[in-house]
């Protein structure tokens, strides 16, 4: 849906998206990444199971919420990215064990 | 942990910074702490870094002055913690914060919540699909990410930001679709003494305006006077239906809608904390009342910036260097007499400042059905609740948001109501025939960010808040 319009080069690291690996640079937010996947959604929503994307981006709406390197209910626009982040869906409702 | 200070920030935008250098240069001890991961707020978001990167040469002069702003907060001694929330502020004034999975309290002698805005949620049916988003989110991500939508993109707006990011984007290769302009069509002659008052006040300002406005039209299909929007898909958006005030519509294919009505003040910690709240009708939101120097009606408690009532950076910084100086005052560092002094001429450029404001208010009001969206709406995203269920129940009985929160669930989701206590206030309005200062806003409890109770159990030492 977004792309980069440069290239990282020395900041460059790898995320991995659901295990798949993807291109980020150091420090931008996990949702930014997530915004240039083919599928660019974070989490289904606990009540109808519906699919939901960065809406804000600035930490207010909550819609990016997903399970970053074992932690739950991660507001991924918060979250800057690092080499080797898991990045996780979040399906539903969080769970105590992830 | 427990900490003391002279002055907790809580925000180091424009506000929290201007206010940390002033207390700083009468030797406070001032803790700032924020959400983001540099300084610089929304607007100035990661200018540090960002600077240096390839996206920096089309961003523009108002954001590379954050530079400067963010070089004298550095340089200023003031303690800065970046990737920290704030969870729950009390009298005392005392504030409880995480970062880095810990917990933690700071008793302060003063504190300032410089946390800005948001923008006003946008309601219509099919919002909460992927694809689309605020002109906001997307332009933080053509700041810190230096991304632009791969497919010339919709945007529908009302309002100086969404001019700004286009501008912006079309400078930087990107393509727009088309803009629907959703401003409605107003009493013109009713904002010329204000439109002449600021052209006097901020000429410059106002002429940057209209050259985004003019080149637009001259680039991009612009339809003006767009008053309902309707979009569609399934787990995305696939096309969307736009009407305007006069009946012309078009259903169009796009995999993304960028839309924005303006911003409203942050004021979760405010409301939280029990402070008195005005309805600023000329803004349609509520905030925190404040006297001259920022204070709320809770002593000790200050609020600076856009979280006051919306004025943009530069009153921000203002407002932010007068509460700094009243917070000196009340740490004994100058005399009441001396903050006096030193605030009248900030005053002076704070009355300028303001004059362009209230033309913008005026000129830019959101749509009617922004507040009282089509009953198949999700009111609430988190909890999935339509208005046609708030309708339902506002016919039984006049109940108040916190009925509806108890009744409905909505507002009871992770986002505490940020998207939806100003759609419930007013549909309720709507349906019982009263106005939406006399409805409110839900009691806002905390945690006002959630905690894991790993964090929580880290706050060993202060035993249970009191």
């Amino acid at each position: 849906m977004f792309r980069k319009l440069h290239d990282p080069e020395a900041e460059a690291v790898t995320v991995y998206i659901d295990g798949v690996p993807a291109l980020a640079e150091a420090n931008e937010s996990a949702a930014a990444v997530l915004m240039r996947q083919g599928s660019p959604w974070a989490r289904r929503t606990p009540v109808s199971n519906a699919r939901r994307a960065p809406y804000c981006m600035m930490g207010v709406c909550f819609d990016c919420v997903a399970t970053v390197d074992g932690v739950a209910s991660v507001q991924t626009c918060l979250a800057p990215v690092h080499d080797g982040m898991r990045i996780d869906r979040q399906i539903g409702r969080r769970s105590v064990t992830p | 942990m427990s900490r003391t200070a002279d002055l907790v920030i809580v925000g180091a935008g424009p506000a929290g910074m201007a206010a940390a250098v002033t207390a700083r240069r009468h030797q406070l001890d001032v803790l700032v702490v924020d959400e983001q991961a540099a300084p610089g707020g929304q607007i100035w978001r990661d200018v540090e870094a960002v600077s240096c990167k390839p996206q920096a040469a089309f961003l523009g002069n108002a954001y590379h002055e954050g530079l400067a702003a963010v070089g004298r907060f550095r340089a200023s001694g003031a303690t800065y913690e970046p990737n920290t929330k704030v969870w729950q502020v009390e009298a005392g004034p005392r504030a409880f914060l995480t970062r880095d999975g810990a917990a933690s309290s700071v008793k302060a002698r003063s504190m300032l919540l410089a946390t800005g805005a948001q923008e006003r949620p946008v309601p219509f049916p099919g919002w909460t699909l992927p694809g689309v988003m605020t002109v906001g989110a997307a332009q933080i991500m053509l700041k810190t990410s230096g991304q632009v939508p791969v497919e010339p993109v919709w945007i529908a707006a009302n309002g100086p930001l969404a001019l700004l990011y286009a501008a912006q984007l079309l400078k930087m290769g990107g393509r727009i679709a088309g803009f629907l302009d959703t401003t409605p069509a107003i009493d013109v002659s009713a904002t010329i003494p204000k439109l002449a008052a600021a052209a006097f006040a901020a000429p410059g300002d106002l002429l940057k305006g209209l050259g985004w406005i003019v080149n637009l039209r001259r680039h991009v299909p612009y339809i003006r006077h767009v008053a309902r929007i309707e979009a569609f898909g399934t787990d995305r958006l696939e096309r969307f239906r736009y009407e305007t005030a006069s009946g012309v519509a078009a259903t169009v294919d796009a995999h993304l809608l960028l839309v924005h009505e303006g911003v409203v003040p942050s004021i979760h910690p405010t409301l939280s904390l029990g402070c008195v709240h005005n309805w600023l009708g000329g803004q349609d939101c509520f905030a925190p009342a404040l006297d001259a120097w920022g204070e709320t009606s809770e002593a000790g408690i200050f609020v600076a910036g856009d979280g006051g009532g919306i004025g943009g950076a530069a009153v921000a910084s203002l407002r932010g260097e007068i509460a700094g100086l009243r917070i000196a005052a009340r740490a004994g560092r100058i005399s009441a007499v001396e903050a006096q002094a030193a605030a009248q001429p900030i005053r002076s450029r704070l009355k300028r400042a303001l004059t362009a404001r209230s033309f913008l208010d005026a000129f830019y009001r959101p749509r009617a059905s922004i507040f009282v969206p089509a009953d198949e709406t999700i009111a609430c995203r988190c909890e999935e609740v339509s208005v046609a269920s708030i309708r339902a129940q506002a016919a039984i009985g006049r109940p108040g948001p916190n009925q509806i929160k108890a009744s409905t669930r909505a507002g009871m989701g992770p986002c505490q109501g940020r998207q939806c206590s100003y759609t419930i206030a007013s549909v309720l309005a709507d349906a019982e025939g009263r106005q939406v200062p006399d409805i409110g806003l839900y009691r806002v409890r905390p945690p006002l960010k959630p905690l894991t109770l790993d964090e929580l159990a880290s706050l060993d030492d202060v035993g249970c808040p009191t």
